[in-house]
């Protein structure tokens, strides 16, 4: 994902595009603000009216007075209302455009290359899906209509004011900018503050991370006290900045009521002196009281929803780059039936990144029911191999053909229909160990999930648990033992026409692996398999056993043939063994 | 939170000022209306310009007074919550130190950091709002109202009603969202674990093809999330336009009520623009409660986590006897032990019985979950066993004083974990005031006097967190020094050679024997090559002792050992 910088102005408009089809809600929202915004802002001039209606003691207007009164009942009733609509338009609106859009991704991530997924973090990504998608409606969609209603509520605001006493007017318009300054200037002042404080602050946290992280082993060296003065040491120093940054930035809220207070007092001497001239009734003061008091709220509004806005729009742009980055290359619609397991390998060249070739003019013809093994240094192509014969990753040279048919030319769905596999690396959805097992056939039974459990040695254990097979687990509750047991189980039962195991018992103690590697033996009878091991004792039946090497096969043959041989493959395996 | 109060101590005059100064404050902004009231009602009544004047300079005067006072609760109020903020953090981590392991397995790390970290400067928030604002915005409310009564009694009933009736509705919406808003949250949990699970797995869906299930799962989460959302904001839609309406709607009625009391003499106008703007201030501050109470609603559940981190009380008691390190019984002594993990069905060791002889070499073998680890756990007093006893040197660990037994056994932990900063300050963990020749002594033993010679700066060299800069064997023979540099009567090795080749695992073995003092060392591995030479082996499969002798003995009898000993060394290796 690296186009993140595109403008603000294309991602606005793949925004609105978004929204097509809410097109409509956003158009009524807009209307309805703009309505209760005039509405909100006449009531207090009614109100000031009103006012003006009762003058003192048998002088009181009750006409003119019920007349305002009930205008202003019904504006507030409308008002109410009207603001009650929007709110429920924008919720629907924010909402269905998140729903949307998060729908979008997991899709998209289902198609996107495994080289996308394998070199992005997928903390980032889950950013993208989650909290970037958040920011996205809240900032853009909602922060679009703050704007909208903040730039109306001045406008409204002055006219009404103008409307009543411009000398008052100047005063607030020309007072008001005031309080921004003083706000600036404390927070100018209170983030260097923040600053240290958040430095410090990442000191502790990782201080943190390491002893509790490693609790056992502080514990185990009795190192609790000195952790305790180190602690105490970055504690008292945060405390110090902490006190500064919150005290500092605490003064902004005083500083502008001051500034607000000073306007209001001046407002109300100003008003005074106008009456006594005639110019201003004692319901026009109360009108531009209120006013001076609220006339700067939306500018504080605004500001925010600026920063808001920003913000948002670089996060529109993460979510965009995501759901808009280039999918894996279209599938022909050709179906690979089960295969017979000849599998053959022409020429294939591979690199992650063009300047370092990884897999260069491999070949290999593989026999239906052969088993092959794949040994070698750690990076030397062994992984990447079975990356490319499930088509996780494409070749960038030669052909990979499955009884004759090249893999590029069926669907994707129908060539891994055809293999099993268990990878070093366990992943178990989170969900009960009955749908764990079960997940590459949802319809087996009861009977047949036990029977594969026993098969792979899972059972043991499973038995134990809780509830049995209908016990929840998830990435963490098991041990990678255990986990390891379970993929092994998940293949047992799918029975493809083909097998890879990829360090598939890597994480399970020796005596138990030659007990699955039997039920291997089994399964793989007649089977076509591809296993890489590092625990070379595994793999001696192997029918092929390919020693691999910077991209290369630097020998082949089976176990007997490479021990005779006398080279890597012999020295390899001896130093497994060696007695001390 | 209760219980938290106490980190408040030293504080006292703080938090006990920072609401008063708010107070005062507050006092100055409801003097506003009555200052404006003389104003109308004095100064435009009498055309009295010099009195208009002097009345602002009062607002000007009150403004000023009002900031000096603000300033002053907001020091003491950072004051206090910092204060409070920062003990709370040290006991806390504290308090943390002084778990046993059983107590740290229940809560996870992760939960532990969170409650240090985010949760702590949570209560702090919260603690810094309430200790300003708390109060406050009862206060304006109430004294609105208290003002609005010393101007006229019978208008002043508009607010008596008013005020009740709004606290009703806002508080109303507001309990009946809040739990809603946290079942969004877990919602939205829900959709992200699920998202994350999809890009962990994206190889086994694919593999399975399994991605139409995927999205399917997904687009029902996100459905649910969505109708819930809908659901609450119907709610919190609620809020703004029925608060709005009875606010408009009660000074709709002062208003009415001011123009009949006016009418018959017991009002003037300005007194009608004062109540109006009590009625204004006092809306404002009950929108601010709302929130606030929201804010202060989320410090508590943060302060009730951290409160139960504090109820944890560790379970192992300490014991006060010291054992004698010369007296001729053995070293370690297992009698019937049988022990569960908190919250698991089964136990993991079952009436284990060994002893281990000064200067012995134990081997522990056994497939992954057997109780290896567990065992040797005991010994330091990781954990306790429920039955059976352990004896060091005669004496029931239970009895004897932790730091001491802690002092006499050297623990290698199965992963290598070192900590950022020199390889000196690492090694000074097992012995805070270790000399360098006493470190590079250690070091040699442990096989890793060149890995030291390697680095720049040698022992000064610096590591990274986690020991991220060094390779796993490296580490591996890192952490066994720091075990040796105390010379402790026992060494536990628990799975720490796996990282060693098998000619460093010998020349460990031959060091270890060579010791100036007699050590007793517990091997514990997997591996055979790793045990067969140790004077004992003992084997351990699904939590019992299913046999124990040398490589020999087992070789001849025991199934078990035979099974891992030839998944390791394949049979015709042997002839």
């Amino acid at each position: 994902m690296k186009r993140d910088n595109a403008t603000s102005k294309q991602t606005f408009l793949k925004l609105m595009q978004l929204i097509g089809k809410y097109k409509i809600l956003l158009v009524f929202s807009i209307i309805l603000a703009g309505v209760t915004v005039v509405l909100t802002q006449f009531t207090p001039i009614l109100f000031g009216d009103a006012i003006d209606g009762i003058i003192a003691a048998g002088n009181v207007n009750f006409g003119l007075v019920y007349d305002y009164l009930f205008k202003i009942l019904i504006m507030v009733l409308a008002t109410a209302l009207m603001t009650w609509g929007m709110n429920m338009i924008n919720n629907r609106l924010a909402y269905k455009v998140v729903q949307d859009v998060r729908s979008r991704a997991i899709r998209q991530i289902q198609v996107l290359p495994l080289s996308v997924l394998d070199s992005s973090e997928t903390g980032d990504i889950v950013g993208r899906v989650i909290a970037d998608v958040d920011q996205l409606s809240d900032g853009l969609l909602l922060g679009f209509t703050q704007l909208f209603t903040g730039v109306v509520t001045i406008a409204v605001t002055l006219i009404f004011m103008f409307s009543r006493s411009w000398l008052i007017s100047l005063l607030v318009i020309l007072l008001t900018p005031l309080s921004f300054f003083v706000a600036k200037f404390i927070s100018q002042k209170s983030f260097h503050m923040f600053q240290k404080q958040m430095s410090t602050r990442g000191a502790q946290t990782a201080l943190i991370e390491e002893m509790v992280g490693h609790e056992k082993v502080v514990k185990a060296f009795a190192y609790e006290q000195r952790a305790s003065e180190r602690f105490d040491a970055v504690n008292k120093e945060l405390q110090k900045y902490s006190q500064k940054a919150i005290f500092f930035s605490s003064l902004t809220n005083p500083s502008t009521r001051f500034v607000n207070s000073i306007i209001y007092a001046v407002v109300a001497m100003v008003g005074s002196f106008l009456i006594l001239d005639g110019h201003l009734t004692v319901g026009g003061l109360s009108i531009m009281l209120a006013y001076a008091n609220q006339y700067m709220k939306p500018f504080n509004d605004i500001s925010s929803v600026v920063t808001e806005l920003q913000n948002a729009l670089v996060c529109a742009a993460r979510v965009f780059s995501l759901i808009e980055e280039e999918p894996e290359v279209a599938e022909q619609p050709a179906v690979l039936p089960d295969s017979d397991g000849a599998v053959s390998i022409e020429n294939v060249s591979f690199s992650y990144v063009p300047e370092k070739k990884l897999i260069e003019n491999f070949s290999l013809d593989v026999k239906p029911g052969m088993s092959v093994a794949i040994v070698g240094p750690t990076g030397c192509g062994k992984t990447t191999f079975i990356n490319l014969l499930m088509r996780f990753y494409d070749v960038t040279g030669g052909v990979i053909k499955i009884d004759g048919v090249p893999i590029k030319d069926v669907t994707r769905h129908s060539l891994r229909a055809n293999f099993g596999m268990v990878l070093q690396e366990t992943w178990l959805k989170h969900g009960t160990i009955r749908e764990n097992i079960a997940y590459g056939c949802p319809n087996a039974t009861e009977e047949q999930i036990i029977s594969a459990a026993k098969e792979a040695h899972s059972w043991e254990f499973i038995r134990r648990m809780p509830k049995g097979l209908d016990t929840v687990v998830n990435d963490d509750s098991l041990s990678a033992g255990q986990k390891q047991l379970l993929c092994i189980t998940r293949v047992m039962l799918a029975i493809p026409p083909m097998l890879i195991l990829d360090e598939a018992t890597s994480n399970i103690d020796t005596r138990t692996e030659v007990l699955i590697q039997s039920a291997f033996d089994k399964l793989m009878n007649g089977r076509t398999s591809f296993i890489v091991a590092h625990r070379l004792s595994t793999i001696r039946n192997a029918d092929l056993i390919l020693v691999m090497k910077d991209g290369h096969i630097i020998e082949q043959g089976n176990h007997n043939e490479l021990m005779k041989q006398g080279g890597f493959y012999n020295n390899l395996y001896n130093s497994q063994f060696v007695h001390a | 939170m209760n219980n938290l109060w106490k980190y408040l101590k030293g504080y006292e005059k703080e938090a006990v000022c920072a609401p008063l100064f708010k107070l005062l404050e507050a006092l100055m902004d409801l003097i506003v209306p009555l200052i404006v009231a003389s104003m109308i009602d004095v100064g435009i009544a009498r055309g009295d310009r010099g009195y208009i004047a002097a009345r602002m300079a009062m607002l000007f005067g009150l403004a000023a007074v009002g900031l000096a006072f603000s300033i002053t609760a907001q020091w003491f109020s950072a004051k206090a919550s910092v204060g409070f903020g920062t003990k709370l953090r040290q006991a806390l981590f504290d308090h943390v130190q002084s778990l046993s392991y059983r107590e740290l397995d229940t809560i996870g790390t992760d939960t532990m950091i969170t409650r240090l970290t985010s949760d702590i400067n949570q209560v702090q928030t919260g603690l810094n709002m309430g200790l300003r604002l708390l109060l406050r915005s009862p206060f304006v409310v109430l004294g609105s109202c208290v003002f609005a009564f010393m101007i006229d009694v019978k208008s002043a009933l508009v607010f008596a009603v008013a005020i009740p009736l709004l606290g009703i509705v806002i508080f109303g919406i507001m309990l009946v969202s809040i739990p809603l808003f946290r079942k969004v949250q877990t919602a939205l949990d829900g959709l992200l674990s699920v998202t994350r699970e999809n890009l962990t797995g994206a190889r086994v869906i694919r593999a399975f093809r399994r991605e139409q299930d995927s999205v399917a799962e997904f687009d029902k989460k996100n459905d649910n999330l969505t109708k819930l959302n809908l659901f609450v904001g119907r709610v919190s839609a609620l809020m703004n336009p029925v608060s709005y309406a009875m606010i408009n709607i009660a000074t709709i009625i002062l208003i009415y009520v001011g123009a009949v009391r006016v009418n018959i003499g017991a009002l003037e106008q300005g007194q009608v623009v004062a109540l109006y703007n009590y009625m204004a201030q006092m809306i404002v501050e009950l929108i601010k409660l709302a929130s606030l109470i929201i804010t202060i609603n989320k410090s508590l559940a943060c302060a009730d986590r951290v409160a139960g981190v504090f109820e944890m009380t560790p379970s192992i008691a300490n014991g006060t006897s010291e054992v004698d390190v010369n007296s001729d019984v053995p070293v370690v002594a297992f009698d019937d032990v049988t022990f569960t993990y908190a919250g698991a069905s089964a136990p993991s060791l079952e009436h284990v019985s060994f002893q281990a002889l000064k200067g012995q070499t134990i081997g522990i073998i056994g497939g992954t979950g057997s109780g290896k680890s567990t065992l040797v756990n005991l010994i330091p007093r990781f954990y306790d066993a429920a039955e059976g006893s352990i004896k060091v040197y005669g004496s029931d660990i239970q009895s004897v004083d932790l730091n001491s037994l802690l002092s006499m056994t050297g623990v290698v932990p199965q992963k290598a974990q070192l900590f950022a900063g020199t390889i000196r300050d690492n090694m000074k963990w097992g012995k805070e005031d270790a000399t360098d020749a006493e470190i590079w002594e250690a070091l040699e033993t442990a096989q890793a006097k060149e890995v030291v010679e390697g680095k720049d700066g040698q022992l000064d060299f610096r590591l990274e967190q986690n020991g991220k800069n060094l390779s796993g064997g490296q580490k591996q023979r890192l952490t066994i020094a720091r075990a040796l540099i105390k010379k402790p009567q026992i060494l536990i090795l628990d799975d720490s050679s796996s990282a060693l080749d098998f000619a460093t695992d010998a020349k460990l073995r031959v060091a270890l024997h060579n010791l100036s003092w007699k050590l007793t060392v517990f091997v514990v591995s997997q591996r055979a090559a790793s045990v067969m030479y140790a004077d004992d082996i003992l084997v351990l499969d699904d939590g019992k002792i299913v046999g124990h002798g040398t490589h020999d003995e087992l070789m001849e009898s025991n199934e078990i050992y035979q099974e891992i000993y030839y998944s390791q060394f394949p049979r015709e290796e042997e002839a």
